[in-house]
């Protein structure tokens, strides 16, 4: 069973759209942390603010996620659900993330190289430095194409899977064993984004 | 890098798209949710359904287009047309939309924007702008957003109102150059360069694409950050990737392969 985490942060549609067209079994949308720790499989999607991910802890949801990944759930966060995977954004300086990954995200920079950036960054950019071993981005290529919408990004760590660039390099993807995240949102991102989720249904 | 996207937009009327000359003379061009996968195969970065003559009594009919546009779609969707409330919005985001696009009625009520922004994401909301030049003076300074289709002036300042949306949390600005629009003459290159310098958020042109040259100006001397097109491809003239493939000969950076 997948369960896809509902923490009122945008919309879910479209992920579990992707979810079901890719023939994902047993799809749950859910609040419950006892869900969370039956899944095999769990996805923190999310839209908006760091701000959203109080909730998580509100219902309990925060040591589920703990406990699920420690034993070996897969876990898939994306966009700001891969944020919350490090310790915290300057976008909500009093919420703490998971903590799984070192670091903390941060907004983009108001010009870069001497040039006015644009933010948030919106569009389809490019994928580069794709790990050969991922499993999460199995079949994605350098220069693959995804979809993103967000202001703040997470810093290059060990983990990070790919990069992307805007106003600097930062994390697309990480992935540590069993807990990976995109920055991008796959049920957006076309073809690539298709075999990025596919990937993680056939784990 | 990150690309310029090209928009495909769907007027709607009655479930069915038509695309008008300057916002008049309807013609019919099929299908909403046939034409949208068909554009999304086509290469088009996003899609856009525009409800032109959204009324009370449409909206079932709307929801179930949205609905049947947003099945097997797999890039963004944005909505548009009689949302009045952060009521509407939720209903077109769950039958499928990404973002949805609002314009007279943030006008009538600015609150809207933070409102939809509040539960669904800035990035879900998009403030669309009908926009004409003024005649004497500074024409572009001062051009006036429009509404109702265009047939209605608000006296607003299109500078003033795109900087008061981008404050209340608007996540995109959708331009569209009334005196431009159906025209294929080119997009309002100046028109569209001083609104995207005058804010952060990203600005979508609109109104008049008629060759790939008219998207690598609006891209360039526009500062457009995305441009959208409907008619330039409903009747075959081209496809969202051979389009790409004219502006990256001209060095533009598209999303290729698509």
């Amino acid at each position: 069973m997948i369960a896809v985490i509902d923490y009122r942060a945008g919309n879910l549609t479209s992920v579990v759209k992707a979810l079901n067209y890719l023939g994902a079994h047993e799809i749950v949308v859910t609040q419950d942390p006892a869900v969370v720790l039956r899944a095999s499989k769990a996805v923190l999607p999310g839209v908006g603010h760091f701000q959203s991910t109080t909730l998580l802890q509100e219902l309990g949801l925060t040591d589920a996620i703990r406990q699920a990944v420690t034993k070996g759930t897969w876990f898939l966060g994306i966009c700001v659900g891969l944020q919350w995977l490090f310790e915290g954004s300057t976008e909500a300086q009093d919420i703490a993330g998971l903590g799984q990954f070192g670091g903390v995200c941060e907004r983009f920079p108001a010009s870069f190289e001497g040039e006015n950036l644009k933010s948030p960054h919106v569009g389809w950019n490019s994928l580069e430095g794709v790990k050969a071993n991922s499993r999460l981005l199995r079949g994605v290529v350098d220069g693959g194409f995804v979809y993103y919408t967000h202001s703040w990004r997470a810093p290059l760590i060990q983990a990070t899977a790919a990069v992307t660039r805007y106003g600097g390099t930062f994390t697309a993807a990480v992935e540590q064993d069993n807990i990976m995240g995109v920055q991008f949102h796959p049920e957006k991102s076309g073809a690539v984004g298709l075999q990025v989720l596919k990937n993680f249904v056939e784990l | 890098m990150l690309t310029k996207r090209i928009i495909a937009c769907l007027d709607v009327r009655g479930g069915r798209v038509v695309k008008g000359v300057q916002f008049v003379d309807i013609v019919d061009a099929g299908d909403p949710a046939e034409l949208a996968h068909r554009h999304a195969a086509g290469g088009a970065d996003e899609i856009v359904l525009l409800d032109i003559t959204a009324t009370h009594e449409g909206r079932g009919t709307l929801l179930d287009t949205v609905k049947r546009t947003a099945a097997g779609l797999f890039v963004p969707f944005t909505v548009g047309g009689g949302i009045r409330s952060a009521e509407d919005a939720a209903a077109v985001f769950h039958a499928g939309a990404d973002k949805v696009s609002i314009n007279s009625s943030a006008i009538a009520r600015p609150e809207l924007i933070g409102e939809i922004g509040g539960s669904f994401g800035a990035q879900a909301v998009i403030v669309a702008i009908d926009a004409r030049r003024t005649e004497g003076g500074s024409p572009i300074e001062d051009a006036e957003v429009y509404v109702s289709g265009g047939r209605k002036a608000t006296g607003l300042r299109v500078l003033d109102w795109t900087r008061e949306a981008e404050e209340r949390g608007a996540g995109e600005i959708l331009l569209t150059s009334m005196d431009t629009d159906g025209m294929r003459s080119g997009f309002d290159c100046e028109l569209t360069a001083m609104v995207s310098a005058a804010v952060q958020i990203p600005v979508i042109a609109s109104g008049g694409a008629g060759t790939a040259a008219h998207f690598a100006e609006v891209f360039g001397r526009g500062r457009a950050d995305a441009a959208l097109a409907a008619s330039i491809f409903h009747f075959g003239v081209t496809d969202s990737r051979q389009l790409k493939t004219e502006l990256q000969k001209v060095h533009v950076g598209v999303r290729l392969p698509c």
